[in-house]
C-alpha cells in the first residue's frame, strides 16, 4: 500500500527528519493561501501515486502568485496516467547544491531488509542500478539485531557522500530504518535528500510502500490505506476483500488463487482477448462471494464479456455450482455474457447442476477464455 | 521413492482446534497421512480429529515421536508458530498461512538459517507423495501415483497443472507448493536438486510466476546441475508492473525486473520448454516420458 507524498512526509516530519515546509490543498484557493505563507518559489506537487510525476507534468515550481493560480489549477483535476489528481502538496522552493538517493527495502533474494545509498539523487534511481550499479552503496541488515548505526555511517561514506553532511545523512538513514521497522514498511525511499548551499540536509520527497500484510498492527496506516483508493472499483474490492487490479481491457476475469487467476489474464491475451481485470476470489465459491464477484465485474463499463474460472480444490465443484446458481437467481437476467469452467474435485457433477439458461459453460480453461474472447469480440463489433 | 515427506512421516498439526485446522487435519488423516499430534496453546488434553492435542510443539514431539508440522495458525501469530515449530528441530514444517507480514520472515529466515529444519512456505498449498502422505490443503483425489516431480509458487495452477496430467494418466512422485510470498523457506532450486536426486523421478513440471529472481536462478541450476528434463510454465505474462496479483510475492517492479518474459527467457536459454497453456506444459512432459 502506497502512502501519499504528504503522508509519508508528515510520519517523517513527526520522527525529526527535517522536510520542506508544506500544506496540502484540494482547491486553487487553497493553494494560493498556501503560497501566501510559504513564499517564493513554490513547488505544486500532485498527490497521486504514480511514477515520474514531474515528467508527466504533475509537478511545478511557481516564481509568483500568477503562476502558483495557474499551475494549481492545471494540476488538480489533470489526469495523471489515468488517475485524476484530487489534492496538490503547495511546498517551500528549496535551494540545493546536490541531490542524493537513501532507501530502506526488503532484498527478497536475501531475506533481509537493504539500505541504499547513492550520490546520484534526483533521477530515476533504477536507471542508475540498470546502467551503473556501482554508483549505489549497498548495506544488509540483520533482522534479529536490527540496524547498528554504524552500518548507516558505513554505506554513507561507502556511496562517497560529502564529509561534511555524511553524519547528518547517516542520521536521516537511522531514522529510515527506525520507520521502515517501526510501519511495517515494504520501502522507503527518499530521492532526493537535497544538500542546501548552507549545508543542511533536507528529505525533499517521500516514497513510502507499507506491507498490506502488517495493517492489522498498524491501525493509523490502515486508517490512511482506506483513503488512499483511488478508483472505485478497487475501493469495493477492498470491502469486499477480494484480491482485484483493474486493467485495460474488456474481457472481465473471475477465479480462485493468484496463480491461476493470472494463467487465465494470460490465456484471454495469448487467444486475442484483452483482460479487463484481476480478480480472486479466494478458497471456497461461496453464494455471497460469488453475487459480489459478478457485481464487481459487472459494474466495471469497460467489461464487454466475463470468464469465470474455478478449480474446485477441497472445495467440491457442485458445492460451488450451487453458489453460482444462488447468486444468478438475483439476476433476472445477465447484463454481459458469462463463460463458467468448472474443474478438479466434483467437477462433472457441478457443471451438470449449473443453470445453464443465464450462462454458457465450457470444460476446459483453454475452451471457456476462447470463448470469452468471442463473446467479447462479437459486443464490440 | 518421493521427496521431503512419505508414508513415515509423523505430523503435528499447530492450530488443529481452529477452523481450517481442523477440518484439513481430518482430511489428511483420511488421506493416510501419519498425523500423531495437535499442538494449540491452552488446549492440551483436548482431542481433535482422534488424535491428541498438547499445548507445545515440544510436549507433542516428546509424546509422539513426530517428525514435521504443518502450519494453520492465523497471519498475527504463525510467525511465532514457526518459529515454535523451528526451535523444535523438526525436520519439515509446512506454512500454509497466508498473509504473514514480510518483516516477520525476514526473521523467521533469519532463525530458519541456524537450523536443520526445511521451511515450506508460508501462503502454500503444502507437499503431498500420492498414496503415501499430504501435508497441507492440496485435494488429494486430484493427484496420482507416479514418476513426475511437481514444483510450483501457486496452489489452484499447481491443481491444474496436476489435473491435466492425471487426466492423461501420468502421476507424480511428489508435487510441492513453495508458496507465493516475497520470502519463503524451500526455493525452487531446493525442491529441483531433491527430484534429480530422486531416482524415481523422470521428468518434473516448474511453475513459476512473476516477482522476484527464483525463477531464473533456477534455470540456471537446472542448466548446470540437472539430467533429468524439466518443464515449465510462468504466470503473469500480462500483469502490469507496480500491481501486487494476488500473491504478496507476485509484483513485477518498476525497473523491471521480475517479468514473466524475463523468467521464460531465463528458462528456455536453459533448455527448458515452457508451455503458453497448461495444457501445453503436459504435451512437453509427455514428450518426455
Amino acid at each position: 500500500m502506497k502512502l501519499h507524498e504528504h503522508q509519508a512526509k508528515t510520519i517523517f516530519a513527526d520522527a525529526g527528519i527535517p522536510v520542506p515546509d508544506s500544506r496540502l490543498a484540494t482547491t486553487v484557493e487553497e493553494a494560493l493561501d498556501a503560497v501566501d505563507e510559504i513564499g517564493y518559489p513554490a513547488a505544486i506537487k500532485a498527490q497521486v501515486h504514480v511514477g515520474g510525476r514531474g515528467k508527466a507534468g504533475g509537478i511545478k515550481i511557481a516564481t509568483d502568485r500568477d503562476e502558483a493560480e495557474q499551475y494549481a489549477e492545471e494540476i488538480l483535476g489533470m489526469d495523471l496516467k489515468g488517475y485524476t489528481v484530487g489534492s496538490v502538496l503547495v511546498e517551500e522552493g528549496v535551494d540545493f547544491a546536490d541531490e542524493l538517493y537513501v532507501g530502506v527495502t526488503m532484498d527478497r533474494g536475501e531475506g533481509r531488509p537493504v539500505l541504499m545509498v547513492s550520490t546520484e539523487g534526483g533521477v530515476n534511481i533504477e536507471e542508475v542500478a540498470e546502467e551503473n550499479p556501482d554508483a549505489i552503496a549497498r548495506e544488509h541488515v540483520d533482522p534479529a539485531f536490527g540496524l547498528h548505526p554504524y552500518q548507516a555511517r558505513k554505506v554513507v561514506y561507502e556511496a562517497g557522500v560529502d564529509a561534511d553532511v555524511a553524519l547528518d545523512v547517516a542520521s536521516i538513514l537511522s531514522t529510515l530504518y527506525d520507520l521502515y521497522e517501526a510501519n511495517d514498511a515494504a520501502e522507503i525511499e527518499v530521492n532526493p535528500v537535497m544538500i542546501t548551499s548552507d549545508r543542511d540536509v533536507i528529505a525533499a520527497d517521500a516514497v513510502m510502500n507499507i506491507d498490506e500484510d502488517a495493517l492489522f498492527r498498524q491501525p493509523d496506516l490502515a486508517e490512511m490505506a482506506e483513503e488512499s483508493y483511488e478508483d472505485d472499483l478497487e475501493r469495493k474490492a477492498g470491502e469486499y476483500g477480494f484480491d482485484y487490479v483493474r486493467l485495460s481491457g474488456n474481457v472481465g476475469i473471475i477465479g480462485n488463487g493468484a496463480g491461476l487467476v493470472m494463467t487465465t489474464l494470460d490465456l484471454v491475451d495469448y487467444y486475442g482477448g484483452k483482460p479487463a481485470n484481476f480478480l480472486d476470489i479466494g478458497g471456497g465459491a461461496k453464494a455471497e462471494r460469488v453475487t459480489k464477484a459478478l457485481d464487481m465485474v459487472f459494474s466495471d463499463p469497460n467489461v464487454d464479456s466475463v470468464v469465470f474460472n474455478i478449480f474446485g480444490g477441497i472445495t467440491r465443484g457442485d458445492e460451488v455450482a450451487k453458489g453460482i446458481n444462488e447468486a444468478l437467481a438475483e439476476f433476472d437476467e445477465i447484463p454481459k455474457p458469462v463463460v463458467v469452467r468448472l474443474a478438479g474435485t466434483n467437477a462433472e457433477e457441478g457443471m451438470e447442476i449449473l443453470s445453464t439458461d443465464l450462462i454458457e459453460v465450457e470444460e476446459t480453461l483453454e475452451d471457456a477464455v476462447q470463448r470469452a474472447v468471442k463473446n467479447a469480440e462479437e459486443v464490440t463489433q | 521413492m518421493s521427496i521431503f515427506v512419505d508414508d513415515d512421516t509423523r505430523v503435528v498439526v499447530q492450530g488443529i482446534t481452529g477452523g481450517e485446522g481442523k477440518f484439513h487435519a481430518g482430511q489428511m488423516i483420511e488421506y493416510g497421512t501419519n498425523v500423531v499430534a495437535g499442538a494449540v496453546p491452552g488446549k492440551g488434553g483436548q482431542e481433535v480429529a482422534g488424535v491428541p492435542v498438547y499445548d507445545t510443539v515440544d510436549e507433542a514431539v516428546e509424546a509422539e515421536d513426530a517428525d514435521a508440522s504443518v502450519v494453520f495458525v492465523p497471519p498475527a501469530f504463525a510467525g511465532d508458530a514457526i518459529f515454535e515449530a523451528l526451535d523444535t528441530d523438526l525436520d519439515l514444517a509446512v506454512a500454509i498461512t497466508e498473509g504473514i507480514p514480510t518483516q516477520d520472515m525476514a526473521k523467521v529466515n533469519k532463525r530458519l538459517s541456524e537450523t536443520d529444519t526445511r521451511l515450506l512456505g508460508p501462503n502454500c498449498p503444502g507437499i503431498i507423495t500420492p498414496g503415501e502422505a499430504k501435508l497441507g490443503i492440496l485435494p488429494g483425489n486430484i493427484f496420482a501415483d507416479g514418476n513426475v516431480g511437481l514444483v510450483s509458487r501457486s496452489g489452484t495452477l499447481t491443481y491444474q497443472v496436476v489435473d491435466n496430467l492425471t487426466e492423461r494418466g501420468i502421476g507424480q512422485t511428489t508435487a510441492i507448493g513453495i508458496g507465493g510470498d516475497p520470502i519463503i523457506g524451500t526455493s525452487f532450486i531446493d525442491a529441483l536438486e531433491a527430484f534429480e536426486a530422486d531416482t524415481e523421478t523422470d521428468a518434473v513440471v516448474m511453475c513459476g510466476e512473476i516477482g522476484g529472481e527464483d525463477e531464473e536462478q533456477a534455470a540456471r541450476f537446472i542448466g548446470e546441475h540437472m539430467d533429468t528434463p524439466v518443464a515449465g510454465f510462468i504466470a503473469g505474462r500480462t500483469a502490469p508492473p507496480g500491481k501486487r496479483m494476488g500473491h504478496a510475492g507476485a509484483i513485477v517492479s518498476g525497473s523491471g525486473t521480475g517479468t514473466a518474459q524475463s523468467k521464460i527467457d531465463a528458462l528456455n536459454d536453459a533448455g527448458v520448454p515452457v508451455g503458453d497453456t497448461p495444457e501445453e506444459v503436459a504435451d512437453h512432459v509427455e514428450d518426455f516420458l
